[in-house]
């Protein structure tokens, strides 16, 4: 199913509800206490901020719960996939991205590396008071653009105000639901002796851009967030490659962790190149100047996929002709041999090194 | 990556490999035992594992990984005074990102910053007089750390600082020294050691003279060392080169940074705000005679030792931890009691398990093939205090 059918589908299995008229009605400029406090302030800011942008029929009802027609949902899977995650990230704009569109696709792909057609999100916002209404219109927007682009609908949400100092900015959680089709069953146990390890493109770009974006450190880069919906692109890999037995976004800990989590919950040993793990010049060269390493950056549009030898070329091929997969590349392997739950990485010098589990955060060395 | 790739070069690492090797082997025969080398430096430590060098390297050399890591010789009792200057009240106290996590005999500076302490990181000293600027009702505190690397721009903000008329901003200085060091591992009775990797970014700040002694009153070669993969190899085989020759004498593998007489600009400001010590404590060595610096009297102003009534008081390592023994190349990381144990990178007891130039935090988290056959013991032994 292309994702234009998708969105007809989705937006079908929602009950039809008329729209009550809501333009112009917030006249505050900035966010106050009494914009969460139950009252016609509040539901001016809902109206005219929040169902202006998100406006779908679900939505418009205004109940206290999303209601979906369960047979609607059957059309696509069988199983429902869910998920949660909250977005607090400073600055709340970098280079390639918001904090509404990073609420939007990690969601997203969080229901999507589990092979699931993401359908419905909620929103939950905590705002500090005193945010600038133009600032939380652009937020939402942006949620707004990328749910769209994404096919998937806002259909409930939540907004609470809390005092300055009580919530850094603005605090995003965004909770989802999708659908399974029968024929994946993608689980983190089930990588096996010599299955490949892919990755979608250059890994790190969104840890290095957020990390240069808060100015600490006076460089001046390119690097933009790699932030991205992949859901569209996991459909085809796994259409192309349907024995794929694992896929995660490589999101906080980066691609190192994820290849621990599969190795450890796999029980097997994995070994990467550092040849073909692809890393842009300019987030090496940020990465050499603050002691820092790559495999541990976030990504926020990236994946790791464990699929089976006789699939791979096709995997990638697949993913090679998507926009959001051109620079996807085979990185590694599960070895036969090898100590369950290592991974280790053969450096382009010629060495071998053990890539572990990141420890607290990273942080920059002294010298 | 230009300028980087071109000392990566898997090629140019083979043909030096093949070289060191024979060389090695000869000399471990004739000693019949490994060359022992130990690299000063924490940063050499790190592109070792980082690179994997060490598993590329025959057994007839071992490589001693030697004190040059700051974070890793700050001793308990210090971490306990930036704690207590942290948690006074108006004070914004700046550090380097990885000296955060260094245990002290309480709690660490992240422990502190959670408990509600202003604790913030900084990646330059001049950030922290920018903060300063901006808080001028607070006292903004510099946690100065490092070797003779960080020592000048420590010396060019305090310059600043007074040149500003800053009255809110002081400096918590440990900064420490590395020849008196060197000299104190060369003094140690259960040493042995045929050679040093001498430390590039240090050497670039002093020059190479000061490693004179080395060779001269212990007749061991010295190579100052650059910090990329073929820097170190290259250093390596300089090294062998000398001993399989009889010779002992300071070379400069690290040209393209480091000059003979060190860089004058820097050493003018150091030595205008800095004096030697009597003594400083180091973790795992004990108390070094002149290994440390503190501000002259000059600028007490900026001195956070006097501003602040800090306990300063010598606080002995955990009896289990065995890190002064690894740090003088006694032990191997890995034959300390503790090691991976109680002692883990997310529980670190020793400081050696904190930093990742340190010996034990790296063999822990890049070991390789020689830590794979070693069997950790599972049992938790009691961190006696």
């Amino acid at each position: 199913m292309n994702l234009a059918e998708n969105i007809l589908d989705v937006e079908a299995s929602i009950e039809p509800i008329d729209l009550r008229s809501r333009h112009g009605k917030l006249v505050s400029s900035i966010i106050t206490l009494a914009h969460g406090g139950g009252g016609k302030a509040m539901r001016d800011l809902i109206d005219d901020v929040f169902i202006d942008a998100f406006s779908n029929s679900a939505l418009n009802t205004l109940e206290d719960q999303a209601r979906f027609l369960l047979t609607d949902l059957a059309k696509h899977g069988d199983r429902l996939a869910m998920t949660t995650d909250s977005y607090v990230i400073d600055p709340i704009f970098f280079p390639g991205g918001d904090i509404g569109k990073l609420a939007i696709c990690g969601t997203v792909n969080d229901l999507a590396v589990g092979g699931a057609i993401p359908l419905y999100l909620t929103c939950a916002m905590i705002i500090e008071e005193g945010m600038e209404v133009t600032t939380l219109r652009k937020i939402v927007q942006s949620m707004a653009d990328t749910a769209k682009a994404a096919g998937v609908f806002i259909v409930t949400g939540d907004t609470k105000v809390v005092e300055r100092g009580s919530c850094d900015k603005i605090f995003i959680n965004t909770t989802g639901i999708g659908v399974i089709h029968k024929n994946y069953q993608l689980g983190v146990h089930k990588a096996q002796a010599n299955d490949h390890i892919l990755v979608n493109g250059f890994l790190g770009d969104h840890g290095a851009a957020i990390l240069d974006a808060r100015g600490e450190m006076n460089l001046s880069t390119q690097i933009q967030s790699d932030c991205a919906p992949l859901h569209d692109l996991i459909q085809t890999l796994l259409k192309a490659a349907p024995n794929t037995r694992f896929i995660r976004d490589a999101t906080r800990g980066g691609i190192a962790s994820v290849l621990n989590e599969i190795a450890d919950a796999s029980k097997c040993a994995i070994e990467i190149q550092e040849t073909s793990t692809p890393i842009r010049t300019e987030v090496k060269g940020f990465c050499e100047i603050l002691g820092l390493d790559p495999l541990y950056l976030a990504n926020e549009g990236k994946l790791v996929a464990v699929v089976p030898a006789n699939e791979v070329e096709a995997a990638l091929a697949a993913m090679c002709a998507h926009p959001l997969g051109h620079d996807a590349a085979d990185i590694g392997q599960v070895l036969e041999n090898g100590r369950a739950g290592r991974v280790h990485m053969q450096t382009s010098f010629g060495g071998k090194r053990i890539v572990d589990m990141l420890v607290g955060e990273q942080l920059p060395r002294i010298c | 990556m230009k300028y980087v790739d071109e000392f990566r070069d898997p090629i140019k690492a083979k043909a030096l490999l093949k070289e060191i090797n024979q060389i090695a082997d000869g000399l471990a025969e004739k000693l019949n035992r490994p060359v022992f080398i130990m690299e000063v430096c924490g940063g050499h430590t790190h592109s070792i594992f980082r690179y994997g060098i060490e598993n590329m390297l025959p057994p007839s050399i071992e490589l001693i990984h030697g004190p040059g890591c700051p974070v890793c010789v700050l001793p308990r009792g210090r971490v306990d005074d930036c704690v207590f200057i942290a948690e006074q009240e108006n004070v914004i106290f700046t550090t380097f990102g990885d000296a955060i996590r260094v245990p002290g005999s309480k709690k660490s500076l992240m422990e502190a910053r959670a408990n509600g302490a202003d604790v913030r990181m900084v990646y330059s000293p001049l950030d922290a007089l920018s903060i300063a600027k901006k808080n001028p009702d607070k006292e903004v505190v510099f946690f100065g750390l490092g070797f003779e690397t960080t020592m000048p721009s420590t010396a060019f903000t305090v310059l600043k600082a007074e040149a500003d008329g800053l009255k809110n901003f002081s400096l918590f200085c440990n900064h420490i020294t590395i020849i008196p060091t060197i000299k104190a591992v060369l003094d140690s009775p259960d040493l042995q050691l045929d050679g040093f990797l001498g430390p590039g970014h240090v050497s670039m700040v002093i020059g190479n003279q000061p490693y004179e002694f080395i060779a001269k009153n212990y007749h061991r070669p010295v190579v100052v060392a650059g910090f990329e993969p073929l820097d170190i190899l290259q250093s390596l085989w300089m090294v062998l080169k000398q001993l399989q020759t009889g010779e002992a004498r300071i070379e400069n593998q690290y040209n393209r940074i480091v000059p003979e007489y060190g860089n004058k600009m820097a050493l003018d400001a150091i030595s205008k705000v800095f004096e030697l010590r009597q003594f400083f404590e180091w973790r795992g060595l004990g108390s070094i005679d002149h290994s440390g610096v503190q501000l002259k009297q000059d600028y007490a102003a900026f001195d956070a030792e006097k501003k602040f009534a800090i306990a300063n008081v010598t606080i002995a390592d955990p009896k289990s931890c065995q890190c002064g023994e690894v740090l003088k190349g006694a032990i191997k990381p890995w034959q300390c009691k503790v090691f991976g144990k109680a002692c883990t990178p997310e529980t670190p007891v020793g400081a050696l398990m904190v930093s990742s130039e340190g010996a034990c935090a790296a063999y822990y988290l890049y070991g390789g093939d020689r830590i794979d056959a070693i069997q950790i013991n599972d049992v938790v032994e009691e961190v006696s205090l």
